[in-house]
């Protein structure tokens, strides 16, 4: 039901939060984007729809994720009480596969045989060809040639579950060609093929049916903290790529204000160094791009730029249309997290709680880290833990100078 | 509203054959060159002339048009300096419809009516945006009719005959239909679905039907000028600049090798109906 001034109605019919999102596509795709609108449509009102993703996610997947305590960083830190949402802990070790299960499914019911998708860190590539392996479909995976060889335990993992990753050398190589690519394939394949996009982005009804499916996160959340602490966090941190995992955790508070929220972006080499970061809200300006209005980096001609981050899952200049809703209305603060941040928190989860974080992740417990100590003591913050650093050990070696 | 556009597609339909619609990147590969190759193309037999406004995301179109686009890019074109190449050109032709192609947010950020209006005293007489479908028509689509800047819509293999009626709906100057489905630079495969596909449009509108993707030498030409009122080459073209270079930059045979071809695809559409 919608309650006038949520904010969490969005989007309207055309699929616009405020000003951002739409459908900016060729018209090639345009029948293909209404057919899926009304595919997701039928599928979220059928109960058959429900329990059998209900039942993946609890069998296949293992949700409800835990709720966890993180005592010594808590100590560590000396202020507010730091709990993890681990989504690490998923099959597949992200976020990724809470939305790949509800597409593969509805790709299913459309009678799509043939899957393809993008993929930066590679997590989105080795949740897809994952389900695609559970459910017998062929799946082929553009992944940035950049990319390819610093996510190289994905890649093998991904090719072990039987999709064809394909690199991309256009641009610089990362997750945007590697959604130009996508695109291109799509336009080409529209038959029998379905795209099945990894984040909260691109043209409606995408944005809108990733975050539901990803919304599990803040609604397992809610009932699990409530149990812990008997009340709301006081505050929500997740790390901010495309928005995925930061919508889903994000949205089940958003009509909470005692609730503070925050983004975490790629700050890369730092804000002020051009090019050098993907913080695409605090460093960028609204344009088009991949099929939606959103904050983008791009320079003053509307040519996009290609950006940097240490975390491949974050190296892309765009984000999500709710997002850059979310913050022009003021509701999330979305602050920019350098690479030397992040490889910090990465370092102090790993030694303190034993838990490797993604990359990715790791921007968001630098944030974190940043806010617990000016909290009290009887405060709480929950991180979206959204995946584990297993595949970021090369990467981060290579940073602390280490021959693996 | 110029005429240019309608007036073109008459003169060449009142002469027996489709209009030739060629396709050159903006920019490509230098801007001096590229004026060059703009300014001469009506002289070997172009009818309609389209400019590639370059991106760096051309999210529909194949390897070669990506290349072209970048070369424009790293060369600094911009879409200010695109206009003043219009504007040249509009000095030394002032009949010759100009159509600009490419993909939204250059033109977003440009500002909308600050780029409508100086396209409009630049010269430019349409406007094909891939990415805006006809569900984004505020955006640009109407503005532009608004000021007298024809809109012209890609149809495709996917645009069945409900569809047709939407895509339609706001189109203007001449409707463009996109032989496959695809990005630029593919192979045409079909092409007796071609002529089925355009006298299917022709039922649902009285606008010119240019039929554009994998035209690539003056058979084709023919062959699909037959039905269409006007054939679009691009990638063809841009390749013949591409095999010209020498270093990635404009070789002395670089004019005359995209000059000869669209004077061979003149001669296509020449004789199409012959
Ligand atoms: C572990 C992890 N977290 C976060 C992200 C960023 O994506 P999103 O912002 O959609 O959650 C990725 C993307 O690859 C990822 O692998």
């Amino acid at each position: 039901m919608n309650v006038a001034n949520s904010l969490r109605n969005g989007p309207d019919e055309t699929g616009h939060f405020g000003l951002y999102g739409g459908r900016f596509v060729a018209e090639t795709l345009m029948p293909l984007i209404l057919d899926l609108e009304q595919a997701y449509e039928a599928a979220r009102n059928d109960p058959e729809y429900a329990a059998e993703l209900g039942a993946l996610n609890t069998h296949y997947t293992g949700r409800p994720s835990p709720l966890y305590f993180a005592e010594r960083l808590t100590e560590h830190l000396g202020g507010a009480k730091i709990y993890f949402k681990r989504e690490e802990l998923n099959h597949t070790g992200s976020h990724k596969i809470n939305n790949c299960l509800g597409q593969i499914l509805l790709a299913r019911r459309m009678g799509k045989t043939r899957i393809i998708a993008e993929t930066g860190a590679g997590q989105h590539g080795v949740a897809t060809a994952t389900v695609c392996a559970r459910f017998g479909l062929p799946c082929v995976v553009y992944m940035g040639a950049t990319d390819v060889e610093r996510q190289a335990p994905n890649v093998f993992r991904m090719k072990l579950l039987g999709a064809e990753v394909v690199p991309v050398t256009a641009g610089a190589g990362t997750l945007k060609d590697a959604m130009n690519e996508a695109l291109r394939d799509w336009v080409t394949n529209v038959e029998n093929t379905y795209y099945l996009i990894g984040t909260a982005a691109g043209p409606h009804p995408y944005p809108a049916m990733v975050r539901d499916f990803q919304s599990i996160i803040g609604t397992e959340l809610r009932e699990q903290f409530a149990e812990a602490e008997g009340k709301l966090p006081d505050a929500i941190v997740a790390c901010v790529g495309g928005g995925s995992n930061a919508i889903g955790i994000f949205h089940a508070f958003l009509d909470d204000p005692d609730v503070a929220i925050y983004g975490a972006e790629a700050g890369g080499y730092g804000l002020d160094v051009e090019d050098g970061h993907c913080a695409s809200m605090s460093g960028g300006r609204p344009g088009v791009l991949h099929g939606n209005r959103t904050y983008l980096l791009q320079n003053e001609d509307g040519q996009i730029l290609e950006g940097h981050s240490i975390s491949a899952g974050l190296d892309y200049p765009g984000v999500g249309p709710e997002h850059s809703f979310l913050k022009d209305s003021g509701r999330v603060t979305y602050v920019p997290i350098t690479d030397n941040e992040a490889l910090e928190a990465f370092q102090i989860c790993t030694r303190l709680e034993g838990i490797i974080p993604a990359l990715e992740s790791a921007h968001g417990l630098a944030q974190v880290m940043k806010l617990a100590p000016t909290m009290g003591k009887d405060q709480t913050i929950v991180l979206s833990l959204s995946g584990r650093g297993d595949k970021d050990v090369n990467t981060v070696a290579k940073h602390l100078g280490v021959e693996v | 509203m110029s005429n240019r556009i309608a007036n073109r597609f008459r003169k060449c339909a009142d002469e027996g054959r489709p209009a030739l619609v060629t396709y050159i990147m903006a920019g490509d590969p230098d801007l001096k060159t590229s004026q060059k190759i703009l300014d001469g193309m009506v002289e070997q037999g172009a009818d309609v002339i389209e400019l590639g406004i370059p991106f760096s995301d051309p999210m529909a179109d194949g390897p070669t048009i990506q290349l072209a686009g970048q070369r424009a890019l790293n060369g600094g074109q911009t879409l200010h300096k695109t206009l003043a190449m219009v504007e040249a050109f509009r000095k030394r032709d002032g009949d010759t419809p100009i159509i600009l192609m490419g993909y939204y947010n250059p033109i977003y950020i440009y500002g909308v009516d600050r780029f409508l209006d100086d396209a409009l005293v630049a010269g430019v007489d349409g406007l094909i945006v891939v990415d805006l479908p006809a569900e984004e028509d505020a955006e640009l689509c109407i503005p532009a009719i608004g000021k007298g800047i024809s809109f012209i819509r890609l149809t495709t293999p996917t645009t069945d005959d409900k569809r047709l009626e939407t895509v339609l709906k706001n189109t203007s100057g001449f409707v463009y239909y996109v032989s496959m489905t695809g990005i630029t630079g593919a192979a045409l495969t079909n092409t007796k679905a071609v002529g089925d596909a355009v006298r299917r449009i022709k039922s649902h509108t009285d606008l010119p039907i240019a039929v554009g993707f994998g035209i690539k030498t003056a058979d084709d030409a023919a062959t699909i000028g037959r039905d269409a009122d006007g054939v679009v080459v691009g990638t063809a073209l841009v390749r013949a600049i591409e095999n010209s270079l020498e270093d990635g930059k404009a070789s002395a045979y670089t004019i005359a090798a995209i000059h000869g071809l669209v004077r061979d695809l003149a001669e296509g559409v020449e004789r199409a109906r012959k």
